[in-house]
């Protein structure tokens, strides 16, 4: 067994933790460093809900091992906005009632952010298929739509353009 | 449930990398992206004492290309497959593909070598690289082979990969001339594994028939297969969709489904036969359009 202690950004703020090699980062996030917003699902990458930022992409943390993170830059729901606000996409999810049960939408919310600093004016149909691989057992996703067309389109333009989270998003490795 | 533990290495050359396989010997898994390692570790269907993780091999993220032939190092994510710029942009089918694996989490993280070494017979990439006759580039301790795809994807989630070998790249011949490709998969639900996909390439003649056809089924036996008596048929023919109904019905496919939860054996037949003919008929119809249509060509201009 491998113990090591691994540098990384969460949300802005530097963190230094000890963790074991075959950790995941969702349990780092969730057990070690208190970053429930950071749901558990599926635990086998299906279900979207422990969606984190790995350097401004979407990543399952349940099948990232935590190592892996090591110098990278983590966002989760809350690197959004500052503490006390919410983003655009946050706003519109409670304006369109776009949350049920809740569960989803964390990993919802950063999935529609990601999908929209890349395509700032989507269809429905492509916000659909942005949002395919994150699951909704309300099936609540009328509303889910309905919010991220509406944040898409609101005077705020593409959110991300206007709002970069509290990390910094380097270019995309690989 | 977290994985079982295991001893941790990431080496950051592929001669580093190679000497631990060694060192290791078989109980040791090698690490890509994850997306299909980590679950298994996860579920503890796998407990492999090491964990030899070559994420950080940065040597194996190139693509270059190189007259006809394409190289894409191993560790080339899907995402990059999909977004099919640079050098990727010859070789279109890719990109189709590539957009049908998994969620976008799984292709940011996932890569090429992750999906062809895993040889999962659903899998979209394997069946891809069978198309285009691609060869898998592995380094040993012997050296440095090249493993034609025919010969590589030896059955169910196994390779010609030998112990100790690590596949550093993949080599795709690029379709010449009038050529054209289609991907059609038929799940269940978005993003999930397909039931059955065909991924096709036809090249046509000045006189506009069918040169060579090439059909590679994922999702109808341990490992993606060639429809090559399909294929023979098609040689010489003007394309049309009755000439690929006709082909697909009169000659024996080279599958061997298996039914399961998902679908039966004779649904997956069905699909097949189905998915073929699709596939054919839209990848003669890329073929055909004029050379100034080259975003949607299988061979680029």
């Amino acid at each position: 067994m491998t113990e090591l202690t691994i540098a990384f950004t969460l949300n802005g703020k530097p963190q230094e933790v000890r963790t074991a090699a075959h950790e995941t980062l969702l349990t780092l996030l969730r057990d070690e460093l208190g970053a429930v917003e950071v749901k558990d699902g599926c635990g086998e990458g299906v279900c979207g809900t422990c969606t984190v930022l790995l350097d401004g992409e979407p990543v399952s943390s349940c099948l990232l091992l935590a190592a892996r993170v090591a110098g990278r830059e983590v966002t989760t729901v809350r690197g959004l906005a500052p503490a006390g606000s919410l983003h655009p996409i946050q706003e519109a999810f409670v304006a369109h009632g776009a949350a049920q049960c809740g569960f989803c939408t964390p990993g919802m919310i950063l999935t529609a952010y990601a999908f929209l600093r890349e395509n700032g004016r989507p269809t429905r149909d492509e916000i659909r298929r942005a949002i395919a691989g994150n699951l909704c057992r309300c099936t609540g996703y009328t509303k889910i739509v309905d919010a991220i067309e509406a944040s898409a389109l609101s005077d705020a333009g593409p959110p991300a353009a206007s709002r970069p989270p509290a990390g910094s998003v380097t270019p995309r490795r690989g | 449930m977290p994985a079982a533990p295991f001893d941790y290495h990431a080496p950051t050359t592929v001669p580093e990398a190679l000497s631990l396989l060694a060192a290791l010997g078989e109980d040791a898994k090698v690490l890509a992206g994850g997306q299909s390692l980590v679950p298994l570790l996860t579920l503890r269907l796998v407990r492999p004492t090491a964990v030899v993780d070559i994420y950080g091999l940065e040597e194996l993220r190139g693509v270059r290309r190189d007259g006809r032939t394409l190289e894409i190092g191993a560790l080339v994510r899907h995402r990059a497959l999909e977004l099919g710029e640079g050098p990727l942009a010859s070789c279109p089918m890719l990109s189709e593909a590539a957009a049908l694996i998994g969620n976008v989490r799984v292709r940011t993280m996932g890569t090429i070598g992750g999906s062809l070494a895993h040889a999962d017979p659903a899998a979209e990439l394997p069946a891809v690289v069978r198309a285009l006759d691609g060869v898998m580039v592995a380094r040993g301790p012997q050296g440095e082979r090249a493993i034609p795809a025919a010969e590589f994807f030896a059955g169910l989630l196994t390779t010609a990969l030998r112990p100790g070998e690590l596949l550093t790249a993949v080599r795709l011949p690029l379709p010449e001339g009038r050529a054209g490709y289609a991907v059609e998969e038929f799940t269940r639900r978005a993003g999930d594994f397909a039931i059955v996909a065909a991924m096709a390439v036809v090249e046509l003649d000045g006189s506009g028939r069918t040169a060579r056809a090439r059909v590679a089924i994922a999702g109808a036996g341990s490992a993606p297969v060639r429809l090559t008596a399909v294929e023979g048929a098609l040689a010489g023919v003007e394309p049309s969709e009755q000439a690929f109904r006709t082909a697909v019905g009169d000659h024996k496919l080279e599958i061997e489904p298996e039914g399961d939860v998902h679908a039966s054996a004779e649904y997956r037949r069905h699909l097949t036969r189905v998915l073929t003919v699709r596939a054919l008929v839209r990848a003669a119809s890329r073929a055909g359009r004029p050379a100034s249509d080259g975003a949607a060509r299988g061979a680029g201009a």
